[in-house]
């Protein structure tokens, strides 16, 4: 499959952000994944996030492993810079490449086996060291680019297309995430847009380590009856305890919320995210509450989505190190050295 | 035989029992008297309760190398008595301490023993076990001193300067120092047939090692992003860098950083760091050893396909697998040269000593921006974690270091369209941009197949297009890198090739070679790939000894496979047993080569 260029032709009418640019200025080559692939929602979901909170597309830096997911940034915002890196490695991509310019927005799409098997480590690391950047990952329970095996995220007793059904305990990014002490994690579906697109925002926006979940069916080899990953059943059993709405920096809260349930919390630039309880005792700001209600709700068979924690309160990886806000690339290299005279003076602690 | 500043000290003791410092207080006090030393290390793999050795040889010659010879043995540690006994040369001394007994059976009637009651004596002077313990190994140093005659005022001053506000350290110290110095004059014809003379030999020099040379390279060189997992012999090039760093990188009123070290889960996150930050434009490196290039080898064919810039310092150490971590060997050349999967080759520097690690830290970030590729240190433990005397360090600020091709946002801003991969000045190195300089320099960084455009490709012109360019830049980098040094005579039949730390003991063995009537010339390679002139250097021979550290004459079937010299002239000499080189190996084997009727 080749590159193929896609034409910008923009309807006169078609709504402009506050760039001038339109949507479809934010897409990118079109996509070669199946029809009907989960994925190709998430990527639809990234362009209008992106769209909406005016983004200038080469301020974003789009980071990936390998994979169908891991393809994806190909398919989004043609005008911001790829990094498709090697198989579970986008995580360490990532935090060199915030370490040298933290003035970047940072995306990273990663599916379950490049997150949760090969780059279990990376990932969790990530998490550990607070990186500023938003991870998305594509979960779909299997490998889809080498064609359905099993991967670390298939629940017990899903079953295969062909084969036995799995036994081992599943690898849950979102509690993985919630015990290493991320600092926004949200779960949501590809074909629920209206709830994830708020979620990438607030990800994109939040200051440190945003995981974004999404359930995203691999139509050919995990879309059947028996799979926990299809369609069908995540159409049945997910629910929604925690919405979000993202409200951009200058506007006032206008939706009307139900007394108790709408929580706005300011992010970093001045931007709010209202946390919407649809579940009365859910609350998104205790860890332990929230990983107590993830395993009860996982025990009962449901899937557990929305913004389900967050915390505004941590320093992201430069802070925690006390680092200059100039990105570390810009800094002229003239003035990283004490000189020639100091050199001197240095040689002769070794006399 | 009298000798004057000809003599090596090696003195065996056990880890952890602050032997490091005393050894080091010796070794210093001869290089302040003015003399040539070499300094070697023999350290386990372990933090406490094992044998290491330290061995000094006082060379007023200036040679590099380590000894074959061992005069006097400063035998402090009964478990390895017999073999430190047995190591000392026919004529030597053998010093212990006599608090003990010890195994007569074991006396060599060439060898001359001095017993000094190191022990007793810091008993009866010392309160305490562990400064007792302390004070016995400063006590030797007292020993030694009167026995080469080395100035107590130098031995002073250097402990007045370490402990500059600890008066009582100094002291404690002196005293153990002036008890087996006095002992010793009191008992021993002091001092021995071999002994030292101040000298004027060491001015604008200092006593580093190499891992702390290529730190301070890297701060000078700019270096912001450090990425490492920790490895032996590596370690001590990041403390260094950080250490420095934390003294010149940060902000003395707002504490603000201009440096970034980071602690990564294992190399393959430290490699994917350094990538991550060279894409961006930082200066970024990572330090590491064998073990460490393994992991990385993925990602170092991601940076040579993909063209990213990447810093690598490998810190070889003795091979395979685990091996032994604490000795060293150079025998990761061909597991760097080629590291990973499909078509790669990797740009090597071999610094000889850590003046060169300093100047190649720092040359080594402009050869990856200028090629758009890894360039890999190649270092060793011999270099990296011993005291070298070596010239002092220069800097110039006038220089103004080679960032590569990189497009600024005015230039961009002129284009019609920017393509990453084409090869615009013939030279096969394109042009690249930075994120977030200028929307029409965006690009998508991939590992799978592209054309010149950046775009993906399965089609196979297009995707052999892009990797035969890559052999144009391979050999632009032929005509970029470092020449090798070359000693060259009309005359001569046979000549002598070595990298890196072999150096030192190459020169010192044809000095010795020569003295026999057998001259050899001498190329000392310091890059790969390698260039014109190394490979006229072998054709214009009739045989060339390759001189290297491992078992399989890596650098020997590099020659062969790089610059298409002739098999039959490379006559390899291997030393592979994870101490460092010596003289006395190159002279036997070259002289067993003559003897068989190989040119010379
Ligand atoms: C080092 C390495 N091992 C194996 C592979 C083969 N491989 C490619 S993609 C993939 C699995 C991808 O699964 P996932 O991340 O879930 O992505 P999906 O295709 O399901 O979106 C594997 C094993 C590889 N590319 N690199
Ligand atoms: S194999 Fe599965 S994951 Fe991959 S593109 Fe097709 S549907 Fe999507
Ligand atoms: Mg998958």
């Amino acid at each position: 499959m080749s590159y193929i260029g896609k034409p910008k032709v923009a309807h006169p009418k078609m709504p402009k952000n506050d760039l001038g640019l339109t949507a479809r200025d934010y897409e990118g080559t079109v996509s070669t994944l199946c029809a009907g692939c989960g994925h190709d929602s998430v990527t639809a979901a990234i362009v209008q996030a992106v769209f909406e909170l005016n983004i200038e597309p080469h301020m974003l830096a789009k980071m990936s492993g390998i994979g169908c997911s891991s393809k994806t940034p190909a398919y989004f915002v043609s005008g911001a810079h790829g990094f498709n890196s090697v198989h579970g490695r986008m995580p360490s991509v990532t935090t060199g490449a915030n370490a040298a310019n933290r003035s970047l927005m940072y995306i990273g799409v990663s599916g379950d086996g490049d997150s949760l098997s090969i780059g279990a480590g990376q990932f969790v690391h990530a998490i550990r060291r607070n990186l500023n950047m938003c991870y998305i990952i594509e979960n779909n329970g299997v490998y889809g680019l080498t064609k359905g095996q099993f991967s670390a995220s298939a629940d017990i007793g899903s079953k295969p297309k062909k084969g036995e059904p799995n036994q081992q305990e599943p690898i849950d990014p979102v509690s993985t995430a919630l015990s290493l002490g991320a600092t926004y994690i949200a779960r949501s579906f590809s074909g629920d847009k209206e709830q994830l697109v708020p979620l990438i925002q607030g990800a994109l926006l939040h200051e440190g380590f945003s995981l974004v979940d999404v359930i995203s069916p691999c139509v050919t080899f995990n879309d059947h009856e028996g799979s926990t990953k299809s369609y069908a059943h995540t159409r049945q059993f997910y629910h929604h305890v925690v919405d979000a709405d993202f409200v951009p920096p200058a506007e006032e809260i206008k939706a009307a919320y139900a007394k108790g349930s709408a929580m706005p919390v300011e992010l970093h630039d001045g931007s709010k995210i209202v946390l919407r309880k649809v579940d009365e005792q859910y609350d998104p700001t205790s860890r332990a509450s929230a990983f107590k209600y993830l395993r009860e709700r996982f025990n009962a068979g449901e899937i557990t989505t929305g913004l389900l924690y967050m915390d505004e309160s941590r320093q992201e990886m430069h802070d925690l190190m006390g680092n200059t806000r100039t990105p570390m690339c810009q800094l002229p290299l003239e003035s990283l050295n004490p000189g020639a005279g100091e050199l001197k003076k240095i040689l002769n602690r070794y006399r | 035989m009298a000798t004057v500043n000809d003599v090596v000290v090696k003195i065996a003791t056990v880890n952890g029992t602050g032997s490091a410092s005393a050894n080091g207080l010796l070794m210093k006090s001869i290089f302040r008297m003015g003399i040539p030393v070499v300094g070697k290390n023999y350290f386990p793999s372990n933090i406490q309760g094992l044998p290491t050795w330290y061995e000094i040889r006082v060379t007023g010659d200036g040679y590099q190398s380590r000894s074959d010879r061992v005069d006097i043995m400063v035998a402090m540690n009964a478990q390895t008595y017999a073999r430190d006994l047995a190591d000392v040369s026919s004529g030597g001394w053998l010093l212990y301490d006599s608090t003990w007994p010890r195994h007569k059976q074991l006396d060599r009637d060439d060898v001359t023993v001095l017993g000094v009651p190191l022990s007793r004596m810091c008993n009866e002077n010392f309160d305490g076990a562990r400064a007792r313990i302390l004070m016995k190994n400063i006590a030797y140093v007292g020993v030694v001193a009167a026995l080469l005659d080395i100035d107590l005022d130098i031995i002073t001053t250097l402990l007045e300067e370490t402990f500059a506000d600890k008066k009582h350290l100094v002291d404690s110290n002196m005293k153990a120092i002036r008890l087996g110095y006095d002992y010793a004059r009191e008992n021993f014809v002091c001092p021995l047939a071999c002994k030292v003379e101040a000298m004027d030999g060491t001015s604008g020099h200092i006593v580093i090692d190499g891992n702390t040379a290529a730190g301070l390279g890297c701060m000078y060189a700019g270096a912001t992003v450090g990425a490492w997992y920790p490895i032996t012999p590596s370690t001590s090039l990041m403390d260094a860098f950080r250490s420095f760093c934390s003294r010149y990188r940060t902000d003395p009123k707002t504490g603000e950083r201009t440096y970034c070290i980071i602690q990564a889960e294992d190399e393959l996150a430290a490699i994917g760091m350094v990538l991550g930050a060279a894409w961006n434009g930082a200066r970024s490196f990572t330090p590491t050893s064998g073990p460490g290039i393994s992991l990385m080898s993925e990602f170092i064919g991601f940076a040579y396909y993909a063209e990213i810039p990447a810093v690598i310092f490998n810190v070889q150490r003795t091979g395979p697998s685990t091996g032994m971590p604490t000795r060293t060997q150079q025998s990761d050349i061909l597991s760097c040269a080629y590291a990973s999967h499909g078509d790669t080759r990797h740009v090597l520097l071999f610094p000889k000593d850590p003046k060169e690690c300093f100047e190649m830290a720092q040359s080594a970030f402009d050869y990856a921006e200028r090629l758009q590729t890894p360039v890999i240190v190649m270092s060793d433990l011999d270099i990296g974690m011993n005291d070298w005397m070596v010239p002092d360090f220069e800097f110039d600020e006038n220089v103004v270091r080679d960032r590569g091709k990189v497009l600024s946002a005015e230039q961009l801003e002129e284009m019609e369209k920017f393509y990453r991969y084409m090869d615009v000045d013939g030279d096969g190195i394109p042009y690249r941009t930075l994120p977030g300089v200028h929307p029409k320099g965006s690009y998508f960084t991939r590992g799978s197949g592209h054309t010149r455009h950046g775009a993906y490709t399965e089609d196979s012109a297009a995707y052999q297009d892009v990797v035969d360019r890559l052999l144009v830049k391979w050999e632009t980098a032929r005509q970029t890198l470092p020449e090798a040094e070359f000693e060259v005579s009309r005359f001569n039949k046979a000549g002598l090739l070595t990298i890196g730390s072999g150096d030192g003991a190459c020169v010192e063995a044809r000095d010795r070679l020569a003295a026999q009537k057998i001259n050899l010339d001498y190329c000392r390679v310091r890059a790969f790939p390698f260039s014109d002139a190394v490979k006229e250097f072998i054709d214009q021979h009739e045989v060339v000894y390759v001189v290297e550290q491992n078992r399989d004459a890596q650098l020997r079937s590099l020659l062969l496979l790089d610059a298409g010299v002739d098999p039959a002239k490379l006559v390899p000499l291997l030393h592979y047993n994870g101490m460092p080189l010596n003289a006395g190996f190159v002279v036997d084997r070259v002289l067993e080569e003559v003897a068989r009727g190989r040119a010379a």
